[in-house]
């Protein structure tokens, strides 16, 4: 039972922290053996800190999309691009059950005055968490609609204090051999890096996302900790992150290393510039039979295009 | 050493033999088979068994399935030359007919639930995007051989001729490779998987006719 708190109430304070992760383990063992021997076996998901019910979470009413409909929390769960667990959208929601979110720190370092490790616990307390209700549209050209949980980006950066010379912010996910089975791929270069320019990071558009839905992330959408940058290609939105560094130069990311003529370092969503194999000009949102215009800025540029002035979005893609 | 085998092999000899109507059995297994897959997904849409993205699921379901076919359709005549069963042979066109029907879905599929019928977006499309570029020519070039998969077709073109029509089959099965390589999916392995196979096939014919001479 839950006992409503003003401020949220984190797992390690419902149940006994060695408690909980020894309950854990048993699980894991416990399916380990289930796989062995051929037999079906309660998923571990249920005890695990994802899908934990996020308690003092309001709704921001400056973030809500009433025209549009929220995707289900299912199409949420089970379609993921998350290639540190495979590159098919279904094995996220399988592999990742392995990812153990606690304990969990990120580090902030690079060109701040103050340098921090953070415990994932003490995040969920640094601002007051809001749902906000975002457009998320992959580079692939489809989309969904989802009631995030966190706060702004901003929150964090500004209690940190960058230095004058901080130009841009890198965001380092997991990469973890052991359990991510997708690393043993040279999809990308691991691990994971993303990066925003530093007005693009202070954007109080730019979330540092902890829940969705009103819980906790599922592990396989980037648990515990992710971004989502609303008016950019999802693959700007890095997850499970490790790690923030503030920097001068501009990162090179790992999409960008992969391939920059196809996943730039903006990639701000843009109907008008194709990808080099698609168009980007419509894209499927989940749920529905026929395809959408797709908006500029993905509907946000009347917050967002003042960064870019001036700049040839059709050279930076 | 020398290794020898002499086809077909010996194991084989009991199922050599089959009357018609064994053999039109057969085809009827051959076509039910073919059509589970349409029936998972027909009867898998409403139950919701074909994911978060039903569409995406589709087209790459009927171009599996599309592929799958091709390679059964070029395995039926090394087979017939493995096993001696000389009635393989009249399963191919069978086979055959099943890969244009999963070709014909697949780009149905595409035409209307990816570009919705958008004919100039379509043709952009095709001159545009690689992929689309050599699946659209697989599918053009696999028309007139379901057209021609018909016994008065075959006699009014003459023996000769629909063979030289239908060697387009091979070329097909390229086309068919580079479109999957071309596709630029993540997990980059499985087209080789059946430019491998194909390329087997294709052996094992070169190998036959050059035994023949
Ligand atoms: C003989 C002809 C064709 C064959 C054998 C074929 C085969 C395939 C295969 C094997 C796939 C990949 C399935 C997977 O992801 O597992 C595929 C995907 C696809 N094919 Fe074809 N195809 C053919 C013709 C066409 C044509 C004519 C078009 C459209 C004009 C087309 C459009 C597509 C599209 C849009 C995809 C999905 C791409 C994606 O998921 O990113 N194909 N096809």
């Amino acid at each position: 039972m839950l006992i409503r708190r003003p401020d949220v109430i984190l797992p390690s304070e419902i149940t006994d922290a060695s408690l909980f992760h020894g309950r854990r383990d048993w699980i894991r063992n416990a399916s380990a053996m289930g796989l062995i021997a051929g037999l079906p076996v309660l998923s571990a998901c249920s005890v695990e800190a994802q899908g934990m019910k996020l308690a003092g979470v309001k709704p921001n009413p400056q973030y809500v999309l009433p025209d549009e409909k929220i995707n289900k929390a299912e199409d949420f769960k089970n379609y993921c691009n998350f290639y540190e667990f495979g590159t098919d959208k279904s094995e996220p929601p399988v592999l990742a059950k392995a990812l153990k979110t606690r304990p969990w720190t990120i580090t902030i370092e690079g060109e701040v005055n103050k340098p921090k490790v953070f415990d994932i616990d003490e995040l969920y307390k640094l601002a007051p968490l809001e749902e906000r209700v975002y457009r998320f549209r992959c580079v692939e050209a489809w989309s969904m609609v989802v009631p995030w949980v966190g706060f702004s980006l901003a929150e964090l950066i500004k209690r940190v204090e960058p230095r004058g010379n901080a130009k841009y912010v890198e965001f380092v996910t997991l990469a973890d051999k052991a359990i991510m089975p997708g690393l043993r791929s040279s999809v990308l270069d691991w691990p994971y890096v993303e990066g925003l320019r530093m007005d693009e990071a202070m954007h109080p558009l730019t979330l540092l996302t902890l829940g969705a839905y009103g819980e906790m992330l599922p592990n396989q959408n980037g648990a515990p900790v992710r971004m989502v940058v609303p008016w950019k290609y999802g693959f700007k939105s890095g997850k499970s992150i490790v790690k923030i560094r503030f920097v001068e130069k501009e990162p090179r990311t790992a999409w960008v290393k992969s391939g920059p003529s196809e996943y730039g370092f903006y990639s701000n969503v843009n109907p008008n510039v194709d990808h080099a194999r698609w168009s980007q000009a419509t894209e499927r949102r989940l749920g529905e039979f026929g395809k959408r215009r797709s908006l500029m800025f993905n509907g946000y540029g009347e917050q967002v295009a003042s960064m870019y002035a001036g700049m040839d979005l059709k050279k930076f893609i | 050493m020398a290794l020898s085998v002499t086809f077909p092999l010996t194991v084989f000899a009991p199922w050599r033999s089959l009357t018609n109507a064994q053999v039109q059995r057969a085809k009827w297994v051959l076509v039910a088979l073919g059509m589970l897959p349409l029936a998972r997904m027909l009867i898998g849409l409403p139950l919701g068994w074909l994911g978060v993205n039903p569409i995406e699921f589709v087209t790459r379901s009927t171009g599996t399935w599309t592929i799958v076919s091709l390679v059964v359709t070029l395995s039926i005549t090394p087979l017939r030359n493995i096993t001696g069963w000389v009635w393989l042979v009249r399963l191919r066109r069978s086979a055959g007919l099943i890969t244009f029907f999963y070709a014909a879905l697949h780009f149905i599929t595409y035409v209307w639930l990816d570009r919705f019928f958008d004919v100039n977006d379509i043709i952009k499309d095709i001159i545009k995007r690689p992929f689309i570029t050599v699946g659209f020519a697989a599918f053009v070039l696999l028309i007139p051989l379901a057209i021609t998969s018909n016994n008065a077709l075959i006699k009014k073109l003459g023996a000769q001729n629909w063979q030289r029509l239908h060697n387009l089959v091979y070329v097909i099965a390229i086309l068919a490779v580079v479109h999957f390589i071309w596709l630029a999916r993540r997990n980059p392995i499985e087209p080789y998987i059946y430019a491998a196979i194909f390329a087997l096939l294709f052996a094992a014919r070169i190998y036959w006719r050059f035994k023949a001479k």
